[in-house]
């Protein structure tokens, strides 16, 4: 047992003091900082006017051919407090135009009625790819066609608001095992984050095991430690190690994340805090997430072992990883897009296949109101099939690591367990 | 404490890597393994170990197989540099120290009296593969005796040394020998085989051609060599009953014999065509032996 605590702790702490890693770590801890305060970096940005090239975009000139509408639509634009500011002009479109092209200004509306009475607007701007003016002039206009329309039927405001009284709908779902619309879009944001996360960690640890062991094979240092220790153990206490130290960072990011977004001052961070169905956290959806990392990168790194015992040089890790990497991509994308409908078949079938269990079962357990057996038959499955994988990479990699030379393919597993026999 | 290596066979598949090997090996020896490449030291070594299990035969150390049972008393040395090359030279000491049994703060007071004794206490702070290739050796060669082991087994341990640091470490080797360590190494340097082994094993395709004392080997070789220098042509004896080969030199020649009367009748039949400057029996080295063992079969 000394044995295995001396390589968890070597395996833990050279991976943690190496540079790259701490670099990565504080890169990642910078990210998130930046990210929670992007809101307000991009206010003070924009208030500098960094972006406008000089011409202001709240200034709208108008063209008003019938010249009734200017002032009812700075008021509707008041009401809304969309800060914009309307200037009527004279001049001709195609001066306007010109003046865009200058960077003069920014856009120019022009507006008409037609014989049955309906406004006519036309926006100009630089490109079209401008959203948000557009669109809140169109919700102004379209007001003020409505008061237009309801004068003119002699309607009275309390009819108008009648008729335009928006109605109640509400969902609700007979199957048991669904949540209420409301859980759903609170919870769809966590499990689509959580998701993300265990995706990357365990592909990202899985690898770095891959590479410890091809670096520890290729540099012949293998042939004493398993001279001195068995394998098998050396297997496990190393993948336990680098488990440990993914724990860890994990862990860090997210208290890091959460301080980042309680301490950023903006109003738009909070509103995606409890967009993503981070106001109320389920513990629930939390334990099943570490849960779900965990198994799946005992999962996936015991493959990655196994698989990282075959080669002889570090370079040709990635070749031979790419089968493993190919699967935990399949799963994410089962999982993602189950995000919208996790009740579909193929994701019912999916969360039971232990190399799409972490991923995909995590899903239905944060998504829906499973029965408690399902998320324990996964984890069963799961379970069963790391001891089976365990037993069996113990075996190859009892063998590989003694084997040496060119060829590296699946075909050597074969040989591998061969040389390893006892 | 006595290593012995009964009936050894160990096959890959079809192809039979060592074949029938018998040695014992008491404590306190120094046992040569010689063999080209690919002759199945490094299997025979990996099988004492026990990485490898043996087809058929037994390998037994002091009574008893080799497992993670009692490998804090084994010392290894691997053909090829096998040290963690962005470690420090201490911790990876310490490490691999703590592995073979040893607690953490005697790995590093070891480690350090071993660095001071190899003249490389400098090192310590420094990463593996900003050494010299020699320097790895001293301290690949660190991590094998650091522990104290009984049993050392060393794969070429002299490659890549100068000279004066090959002679740095047979001392080492001798000074851990007079402790009472029983050790076995393979090289092809076979003058440092000559000098430090009691007993050694040729191997050749998986089987010890020759194997047994220095003195053995030699006289069982049946063959010596006679120097000779004169200053006519000496050719003319190499027809001789009991001459097996002989080669001019610039001085004179030299004359391969089955039998020590042989060597006087060259003389006595020399010294009738003049006279001779100088006259010596000699044994084979162990190169000769090794070239006329192990080549024969290859030509």
């Amino acid at each position: 047992m000394r044995d295995f605590w001396t390589i968890f702790n070597q395996s833990f702490w050279t991976k943690a003091k190496t540079k790259s890693f701490m670099i990565t770590t504080l890169i990642v801890v910078a990210g998130i900082f930046l990210m929670a305060n992007l809101s307000v970096i991009i206010e003070k940005v924009q208030n500098v006017g960094m972006f406008d090239g000089g011409a202001d975009s709240d200034t709208i000139y108008v063209v008003d051919e019938s010249g009734q509408f200017l002032e009812p639509l700075q008021q509707q634009l008041d009401a809304s407090e969309s800060g914009l500011t309307l200037k009527s002009t004279n001049n001709s479109i195609d001066d306007l135009k010109s003046k865009i092209s200058e960077e003069e200004i920014k856009s120019f509306l022009v507006l008409s009625i037609n014989d049955s009475e309906i406004i006519e607007a036309t926006y100009t701007s630089e490109n079209a790819n401008e959203f948000d003016n557009p669109m809140v002039i169109r919700d102004a206009l379209q007001n003020l066609q409505t008061n237009l329309k309801a004068t003119s039927m002699d309607l009275s405001p309390n009819e108008v608001s009648q008729l335009f009284a928006p109605i109640e709908f509400e969902q609700n779902a007979v199957s048991s095992s669904s949540k209420t619309e409301e859980e759903l879009s609170q919870a769809r944001g966590l499990v689509y984050v959580l998701i993300f996360v265990i995706y990357f960690a365990v592909f990202y640890y899985s690898n770095m095991i891959a590479m410890e062991v091809a670096t520890e094979k290729s540099s012949r240092v293998m042939e004493i430690i398993i001279s001195s220790v068995s394998p098998v153990k050396h297997m496990f206490a190393k993948i336990a190690g680098v488990g440990t130290l993914g724990l860890l960072q994990i862990a860090l990011f997210g208290i890091v994340g959460f301080l980042a977004l309680k301490t950023s001052s903006s109003d738009l961070t909070s509103g995606v805090f409890s967009f993503f169905g981070f106001s109320n956290v389920s513990i629930d959806t939390m334990l099943f997430a570490v849960i779900f990392f965990l198994l799946g990168y005992f999962l996936y790194a015991t493959l990655a072992a196994l698989l990282g015992s075959m080669v002889s040089r570090t370079e040709d890790v990635q070749q031979l990883l790419l089968p493993m990497t190919f699967l935990i991509i399949i799963a994410s994308f089962i999982a993602f897009s189950g995000i919208g409908n996790p009740e579909a078949g193929y994701v019912q079938i999916a969360s039971y296949i232990p190399f799409f269990t972490p991923l995909v079962m995590f899903l239905r357990v944060g998504m829906l109101d499973l029965p408690v057996w399902e998320p324990i038959l996964g984890i069963g499955i799961l379970l069963i099939t790391i001891f089976i994988l365990g037993w069996f990479g113990s075996r190859v990699y009892r063998g590989g690591v003694l084997m040496y030379g060119a060829s590296q393919s699946l075909k050597d597993i074969k040989k591998a367990i061969q040389l390893g026999k006892r | 404490m006595t290593l012995q290596i009964e009936n050894v066979t160990k096959k890959f598949g079809n192809f039979t890597a060592v074949k029938d090997l018998s040695m014992t090996l008491e404590q306190g020896s120094m046992y040569g393994f010689l063999g080209a490449n690919g002759a199945g030291k490094t299997t025979t070594f990996r099988m004492i170990l026990g990485l490898l299990d043996a087809t058929e035969g037994s390998i037994t150390w002091n009574g008893k197989p080799i497992t993670y049972a009692n490998s804090t008393h084994i010392g290894y040395l691997p053909e090829e540099r096998g040290l963690y090359p962005k470690m420090k030279v201490e911790d990876q000491l310490i490490y691999l120290g703590q592995l073979r049994g040893m607690k953490k703060n005697d790995a590093k007071i070891a480690s350090h009296q071993w660095l001071e004794r190899f003249e490389v206490p400098h090192y310590a702070g420094k990463k593996v593969e900003e050494l010299s290739k020699g320097n790895q050796q001293k301290i690949q060669v660190i991590a094998s005796l650091l522990h104290r082991p009984s049993l050392i087994i060393l794969d070429e341990p002299f490659s890549g040394l100068d000279p004066v640091n090959v002679e740095l470490l047979k001392k080492a080797i001798l000074d851990v020998q007079k402790e009472g360590a029983t050790i076995m190494f393979s090289s092809h340097r076979m003058d440092h085989v000559e000098e430090l082994c009691e007993q050694l094993s040729i191997m050749h395709h998986g089987e010890s051609i020759v194997n047994g004392t220095l003195r053995d080997v030699k006289r069982g070789f049946g063959r010596q060599n006679v120097l000779l220098k004169a200053d006519f042509d000496l050719s003319f004896m190499q027809q001789m009953d009991g001459v097996t080969s002989f080669k001019q030199t610039v001085e004179g020649g030299v004359f391969q014999i089955g039998e020590e009367r042989i060597a006087h009748e060259i003389l006595r039949s020399a010294l009738k065509q003049g006279d001779i400057r100088h006259f010596s029996i000699e044994e084979p080295s162990l190169q000769d032996i090794f070239i006329e063992k192990v080549g024969k079969e290859n030509a």
